[in-house]
């Protein structure tokens, strides 16, 4: 007795043949099935069905009976899960598996993505999941988040400073917004929470330009100074190729010493929309520093001999930048009468040492942060004393 | 003639590029030299196949008929070598809308039938001889309105049964003609919706294209070729898209036993004369 399907009035032009493809899952390829129905065209509609899908109608048999073909199986023979479960992160992700959601089953063929890294522990950290959770819990709106309308009057010689800060920090973060963005294009998307975390790293930047620019011309129709020294030293990191020496580079030492700089800034801000925007952005920074720091340490835990490639993207970075200027001087001064918050004598003086302990807590927060990673700690002070002098 | 098999295919869609690239490099993979030329339409692919210019030619049904007759009346044979399992037991059917008062073909005299193009095997050759076949004439008894969309294509183009079909549903004729997959298709895209038609006739399955081998390629590189395409396996991740695109599961040994009804009716339009040469006075591909 050959299985039987009844499709009572319904036709293969609307849907009858989902339930026809249901009961034939079942079959093995050459059994039968019986398809009832009350469709006037039924006949005509299984007779074109069946041909294209690769199975046969016997309209010879009474009652007319489909023919199990196996081109469904086929298809899918050898298909592929892309990793064991969707939790299952695999240590070598297949380009093959394309643009497939991690724990898919995959049909073979289709393109392979070009994508550069699709080794786990050359791009991964344990903390990544968790990173991404709070990035999109802690996004915030640069119309609400800042006050803008509590923009008091600051002294115009203090403003030019603010503006020519805010200036440095848009370079910068432009910087930050285009190495992560570069870093996903290049990512196998099967380790999701890693693509997931650079793009709000790319969108967390974004805002920070954003917010940086309209402080600058918020009393002012145009920006400061942006010195070739400092882009120099920003493009030295555009140009590192590999994910890890690019996130280390940009996210372990530059934004590690950029996050002392926010809250320097965020300390001696002259108004409260300049309070708010460093704030904020300090706030993106950490998050982007602790990925950073996470993923160079599960590097050299899975192979101890990394840090010798560490210290030579430091060693390279310092020998490319050893003649340029490093930090534009009117970024500097500009730091310094902020924190001084006036042009005495005594405010300069006071300013100059607060920007010297500055440049003391950025090195102190760099050789922690190497030391976590698991340099030796004089083998860190010394790695810390290369870095740009541009911060980021 | 060198070393390599040449194949003729007709460009009746851009795609047919992508199709016959991937053919290539996958018969060049395994060891056979293979390349194709394309061509407009079917006639001159025809022609060509036998006058040796190319080897093998991927050949409409209407194409089929056409090389049979040329090669006979030359005494040269034309061999059928493969064709798809997509191409057996096809069937066309004549619909009506479904609120028609039309019960039966002989109705249709005196009304409005739409065709595809003049060329067309399945949406106008052989609906056609079904209404000769209940005694009507077309042109005479029963109102032609063909839809010459790919004049040339031998109806490969899909434009001329859409066409008819969206006559019928607007009442601007009695009857459509289409091929049997059409009718799901059409159902399906809404051209024409659901319990919107009623089928009135069905044609006997007939096949449709079949690979040609011409009268002078060298019969070893053909038999190569068509054991290498019966071993295309849809099982295959690489050979797969070539078959999904050419829209078949498996080759099959050519068979031409079921292009008796399409040789009839090529005979009673006089579209070709038995010599292969081309009659039909409106045909121009």
């Amino acid at each position: 007795m050959p299985a039987t399907i009844d499709l009572e009035d319904l036709g293969l032009d609307a849907g009858g043949q989902i339930l026809v493809e249901r009961a034939l899952a079942g079959l093995a390829p050459g059994d039968r099935l019986v398809v009832r129905g009350r469709h006037p065209a039924l006949a005509v509609h299984l007779t074109a069905w069946c041909r294209a899908e690769g199975h046969r109608f016997d309209l010879t048999a009474d009652p007319p009976t489909v023919v199990r073909g196996r081109a469904d199986l086929e298809r899918w023979q050898g298909a592929q899960r892309a990793g064991r479960t969707a939790g299952d992160v695999a240590a070598r992700a297949d380009p093959h598996w394309g643009l497939a959601a991690r724990g898919a089953l995959v049909e073979p063929g289709g393109p392979a993505l070009a994508v550069d890294w699709v080794d786990r522990d050359l791009v991964w950290a344990d903390v990544a999941p968790r990173l991404y959770a709070q990035a999109t819990a802690n996004q915030w709106d640069p119309a609400t988040a800042v006050r803008w309308s509590a923009a008091g009057t600051v002294p115009e010689d203090v403003e030019d400073a603010v503006v020519q800060v805010m200036t440095y920090l848009v370079e910068n973060e432009q910087a930050a917004l285009m190495i992560p963005a570069r870093l996903l294009s290049r990512l196998h998307p099967h380790f999701r929470e890693v693509m997931q975390l650079l793009a709000a790293q790319a969108a967390d930047e974004a805002r920070h330009v954003e917010i940086f620019t309209r402080r600058a011309l918020l009393h002012r129709d145009v920006l400061g100074l942006s010195g070739a020294g400092g882009r120099a030293s920003l493009q030295t990191l555009l140009d590192e190729p590999d994910f890890t020496l690019a996130s280390f580079l940009l996210s372990v030492l530059g934004e590690g010493s950029f996050l002392d700089l926010l809250h320097f800034l965020h300390q001696h801000a002259p108004d409260a929309v300049t309070a708010d925007v460093t704030r904020l952005a300090a706030r993106d920074e950490a998050r982007h520093v602790a990925f950073g720091v996470a993923h160079t340490a599960h590097v050299v835990r899975a192979d101890p001999t990394f840090l010798g490639r560490l210290r030579t993207a430091v060693e390279r970075r310092h020998a490319a930048l050893v003649d340029t200027a490093g930090l534009n001087k009117q970024v500097f001064d500009a730091l310094v009468i902020l924190a001084a918050g006036s042009w005495e004598p005594a405010a300069i003086a006071r300013g100059w040492r607060e920007v010297l302990r500055l440049q003391e807590t950025m090195d102190a927060g760099r050789r922690r942060r190497l030391e976590y990673i698991g340099f030796p700690d004089d083998e860190a002070a010394a790695l810390s004393a290369l870095h740009t002098r541009n911060f980021m | 003639m060198s070393a390599r098999l040449l194949l003729g295919a007709v460009a009746y869609d851009p795609k047919v590029v992508t199709i016959w690239d991937g053919f290539r490099s996958w018969f060049r993979d395994r060891g056979l030299e293979f390349d194709y030329l394309l061509y407009s339409h079917y006639e001159r692919q025809v022609e060509d196949l036998l006058a040796g210019r190319i080897d093998v030619a991927w050949n409409s049904p209407l194409a089929w008929i056409r090389a049979e007759r040329l090669a006979r009346a030359r005494d040269l044979t034309v061999r059928a070598i493969a064709m798809r399992d997509t191409d057996q037991d096809l069937t066309s059917v004549v619909v009506v809308r479904a609120d028609s008062p039309v019960r039966d073909l002989a109705e249709l005299r005196g009304r409005t039938v739409a065709t595809g193009a003049v060329d067309s095997p399945q949406a106008t050759l052989l609906p056609l001889a079904l209404l000769r076949q209940a005694g009507l004439d077309p042109g005479a008894d029963v109102e032609v309105r063909r839809f010459d969309v790919g004049v040339g294509l031998h109806g490969d183009h899909i434009g001329g049964e859409r066409e008819a079909a969206k006559e019928l549903v607007a009442g601007r004729v009695d009857a459509a003609c289409l091929i049997d997959g059409n009718l799901l298709l059409f159902g399906r895209e809404g051209v024409l919706p659901a319990g919107s038609v009623r089928v009135l006739a069905q044609t006997e399955p007939y096949d449709h294209c079949n690979m040609t081998a011409g009268p002078h390629a060298d019969p070893e590189r053909v038999d190569e070729f068509g054991k290498l395409l019966l071993s295309m396996s849809y099982g295959d991740a690489r050979t797969r898209p070539l078959l999904d695109l050419e829209g078949l599961k498996e080759w099959l040994p050519g068979r031409t036993d079921r292009y008796a009804a399409l040789d009839r009716a090529v005979t009673e339009t006089g579209f070709y004369h038995p010599d292969g040469t081309i009659h039909a006075g409106d045909y121009r591909p």
